[in-house]
């Protein structure tokens, strides 16, 4: 039994597995505002985008 | 035989968090950057020229993100003084929620991306300004200032002045003597505002051992600050409309509100009895939010009503 529990290794509980699906959701949405935050400001720049002070 | 028996090595079971989006959402200090969103806001909407809608929305995001991560290192190194406090035991750190090292990697990734994309999508000055204004806060509040000196807030309050200078610059690449003004609000504002805090909170920095101006000057001390700071607070707010910088309806609208302030603190200075002075302190806290929220509240109103002026027929012709 030792032996089998060992070689899972780390065992998750329901609730870490919640928390961290929640964790790994809210990335991935940070990621897409980001994404879409750069796709949007390159649209309205336009090849201004290149053309920036300093 | 091994050198080392491997039974008398135990590994101590790694931690695995259970800490919710929700946790690092309050290590942001959500009501801190409301007041950061609103007065960045201001300081977008005062700016001159045509500012893109896409681009202000940028700006707005990356100063709040930035303020954000600021409030998450300030919690990640924090963490120890924020347990011995009633106000802040709850705050995800003194909960076991999220580590301090957990805290700490949150917000220097939200600092470094909040500055980038600000600099890269908006302007570098713009980006420079808000790293500096997360260097302040971290570094010179936080490590420096806070467990030192009583004058931690007041230096400290430039920090949470920066906001709209920092929005102005993303605005016109540029500083001016408006945004300056803001600045020199929120900075001569935020002493009589913690300071009415720490008075009916002054057990609870003792016991932190944070050196705020009521547990090493005492109250009355403090009273007196509060006085001196909010009647230059008051100067410096209505001075803008002589000056010429900002209209009447601004001018009146701080009049009338900085009366209400240096009533307030008239009344924290004398009221020494215990409750008394409890119900002054507690006043004053309450109004100095509705303050500065409704000074900055009537720029933005300012800017409406003279965007929609023409459109109703007023001011034109």
């Amino acid at each position: 039994m030792d032996d089998k529990r060992e070689q899972q290794g780390i065992v998750l509980t329901e609730a870490q597995k919640r928390s961290r699906r929640r964790r790994s959701i809210a990335i991935a949405l940070a990621l897409g505002v980001l994404v879409v935050l750069f796709f949007a400001v390159t649209i309205v720049k336009g090849p201004a985008v290149l053309n920036r002070p300093l | 035989m091994s050198v080392v028996d491997h039974n008398a090595i135990e590994l101590a079971a790694p931690r695995i968090s259970e800490a919710d989006v929700g946790d690092y959402i309050a290590l942001l200090k959500p009501r801190v950057m409301s007041l950061v969103i609103f007065t960045a806001l201001v300081g977008l909407a005062i700016a001159p020229g045509h500012f893109h809608p896409v681009l202000a929305i940028t700006s707005l995001l990356c100063i709040s993100v930035g303020a954000g991560a600021s409030g998450a290192l300030n919690m990640a190194l924090e963490g120890d003084i924020d347990a011995l406090m009633s106000r802040t035991a709850n705050r995800p750190i003194p909960r076991g929620r999220i580590t301090p090292a957990e805290a700490m990697a949150f917000g220097m990734t939200l600092s470094f991306f909040s500055v980038l994309t600000l600099g890269i999508l908006v302007n570098w000055y713009a980006g420079a300004l808000l790293a500096f204004t997360i260097f302040f806060y971290v570094v010179i509040y936080t490590m420096g200032l806070k467990r030192r000196t009583a004058q931690n807030i007041v230096i400290g309050g430039a920090a949470g002045s920066l906001p709209p200078v920092v929005a102005w610059v993303a605005a016109t690449g540029s500083i001016s003597v408006e945004p300056l003004l803001l600045f020199l609000i929120i900075f001569f504002w935020t002493p009589p505002h913690f300071w009415a805090l720490a008075l009916f909170r002054s057990d609870d920095y003792a016991r932190a051992g944070v050196p705020m101006l009521p547990v090493v000057a005492g109250p009355d001390a403090t009273r007196l600050q509060i006085l001196l700071y909010t009647i230059v607070l008051v100067a410096v707010a209505v001075a803008p409309w002589p000056l010429g910088y900002f209209d009447a309806i601004y001018g009146v609208t701080s009049l009338i509100l900085g009366a209400g302030m240096l009533a307030l603190a008239i009344n924290v200075y004398v009221s020494r009895e215990r409750s008394q002075s409890l119900r002054a302190t507690r006043r004053l806290f309450a109004f100095s939010i509705l303050y500065l929220f409704a000074l900055f509240a009537t720029l933005l109103l300012e800017v409406v009503v003279r965007a929609v002026a023409p459109w109703i027929g007023f001011g034109v012709g």
